[in-house]
């Protein structure tokens, strides 16, 4: 355990298609969604983190005056980050309620900055002249490697987004709940091969807030504290022709054990996972590099149904980045569901889940945050 | 293939690579102590921090070891492409091209053999693409 819990937890109003608010407002949605959750007014928050907006933007829209800010933007994990950031902002006595914000209008573009890379920049000068156009036709990359080195199949991959939407379809808040067939995902448009659309996330505008405060004020709030009970970190490179190995992510393999081991846990404690899924390979690198599967058998554990429904470990249980919502940085919304499920309020809720273990991905195999939460505030 | 890339600018430290390209070389850099050879380029070595790196022309010889095919070309992209990952022979990947070969998963097979086919953009750079080892040289891209 480290003595931190989540307090309160929310996600914007609205999911989706959300053309009527601006980014900004989309994060303070959700900040004012996860104020209400804990019973708290802005006035009560001392520590602000947030990535796609500078922490300075949303602290003085929510009119805060912090002791504490964290502005890592590393991408779609950096609310992972900025938990394991508040731990130790929060023992450390730096402040003592985090507020922690997303929100992005992926779909509709309202008050988003304009997206550009330098041309002098490694990326500029090393990736983009080869014809990358966006997340689709680089983090996929890796993957054909993968399939040459470990067997995994067409088949195989596709059954990722069918299991997934099989979680979907149990939360009325998922973008797509229509339950589709591996042929249904291998009929879908090709975007860039091996993957079909319906490999490739939503683009969708949302947002979400935690608040964090000790342990020991736990009890202070209305709703039942989500203890963090460990936490990682790490990054390996902006370019994802530089990752050491094509078939693994260094920063998971480092996020990953680090927040097992500060969690006190082993495989088999873990009730309930997510694993950002901004495609449909993710999950399958993820319970590799965090040892739940060994090398070249998460993608046979997925297609035998061990991660769906019923399943002997229950994997993003919303619907994921391919069927819930991906706004661009899904990490806050791996977290939130992991929040619901130890809250014991989720949609789809795993029966006496105890462990939740949440795992993000930051820019294309870029970066990595792992939190391990607890119903209670020790391990079994 | 495309008409308009968006080209690199060069910096102090890469200078070197993007001069060596447009007089077709394939430049890399070896560290003096530890004999690590490295890409991107940088003027240390990122394996033991010394300072003390040399230039060298690599060989050109590659391997396919992954890509994927953008069936939604736009822009400056004028049809379907691989987005290509290859094994330098000297052992750092890159980020690049295939070109004399059909943009197909038929005839992109992993671990074929490549060799370097620099592709003049303007007159201050040339980008390293690749070609199948045994092609015949086409149209540059």
């Amino acid at each position: 355990m480290t003595g931190v819990a989540i307090v309160g937890a929310a996600e914007t109003t609205e999911l989706g298609r959300i053309p009527h608010m601006s980014q900004l407002q989309l994060h303070a949605d959700g900040a004012l969604n996860a104020l209400a959750d804990a019973g708290l007014k802005p006035a009560d928050i001392d520590g602000v983190a947030t990535a796609g907006e500078m922490p300075t933007g949303v602290a003085h829209y929510l009119g805060i005056a912090p002791t504490w800010v964290d502005g890592t933007s590393v991408g779609g994990c950096s609310f992972m980050i900025h938990v394991r950031h508040a731990v130790a902002a929060l023992l450390a006595g730096h402040c003592h309620t985090v507020l922690i914000t997303h929100g992005e209008s992926g779909r509709s573009g309202v008050g988003r900055g304009a997206r550009s890379f330098a041309r002098a920049s490694l990326a500029g000068q090393f990736e983009a002249p080869f014809g990358p156009t966006g997340a689709p036709t680089t983090f996929t990359l890796p993957v054909l490697r993968y399939m040459k080195d470990y067997g995994l199949t067409h088949e195989q991959l596709a059954s990722v987004a069918v299991v997934q939407r099989q979680w979907a379809g149990m939360n009325p808040r998922a973008s797509f709940r229509e339950p589709i067939t591996v042929e249904d995902v291998l009929d879908s448009p090709m975007i860039a091969y091996p993957f079909h659309l319906l490999e490739c996330c939503l683009v969708t505008d949302g947002g979400g807030a935690l608040i964090l405060a000790t342990s020991d004020r736990a009890g202070d709030f209305p709703q039942p504290a989500v203890h963090v009970l460990g936490t990682g970190e790490s990054v390996e490179t902006p370019l994802i022709s530089q990752m050491q190995d094509l078939t693994s992510s260094k920063a998971f393999c480092i996020a990953g054990p680090r927040a097992m081991a500060e969690a006190g846990i082993s495989h088999s404690d873990v009730d309930h996972m997510m694993v950002y899924d901004a495609f449909a390979h993710l999950p399958i690198y993820g319970l590799e590099d965090l040892g739940f599967c060994k090398r070249g058998e998460a993608g046979a554990f997925i297609a035998d149904g061990n991660t769906a429904p019923g399943g002997a470990l229950p994997l993003n249980t919303n619907g994921g980045g391919l069927s819930y919502m991906h706004s661009g940085m899904y990490g806050m919304y791996a977290l939130q569901e992991s929040v619901r499920q130890m809250r014991g309020t989720a949609s789809a809720q795993v029966a006496d889940a105890e462990i939740s273990l949440c795992l993000g991905v930051g820019g294309m195999f870029g970066a990595s945050g792992c939190i391990v939460l607890g119903k209670d505030s020790t391990t079994r | 293939m495309a008409t308009d890339r968006p080209l690199p600018e060069p910096t102090p430290e890469t200078q070197h690579f993007w001069d060596g390209c447009r007089e077709h070389e394939l430049r890399l850099q070896k560290c003096d102590e530890c004999a690590e050879v490295y890409f991107p380029p940088r003027p240390f070595c990122p394996k033991c921090a010394c300072r003390s790196v040399s230039i060298f022309v690599a060989s050109g010889n590659a391997t396919l070891a992954s890509y994927v095919i953008n069936e939604r070309p736009g822009g400056a992209w004028m049809a379907p492409y691989a987005i290509a990952l290859v094994e330098l022979a000297e052992g750092p990947r890159m980020m690049t091209n295939i070109v004399d070969c059909a943009q197909t998963p038929e005839a992109l097979v992993l671990d074929m053999p490549l060799e370097v086919s620099f592709a003049v953009q303007n007159e201050e750079i040339t980008l390293p693409l690749f070609r199948p080892a045994s092609a015949t040289p086409g149209e540059p891209s």
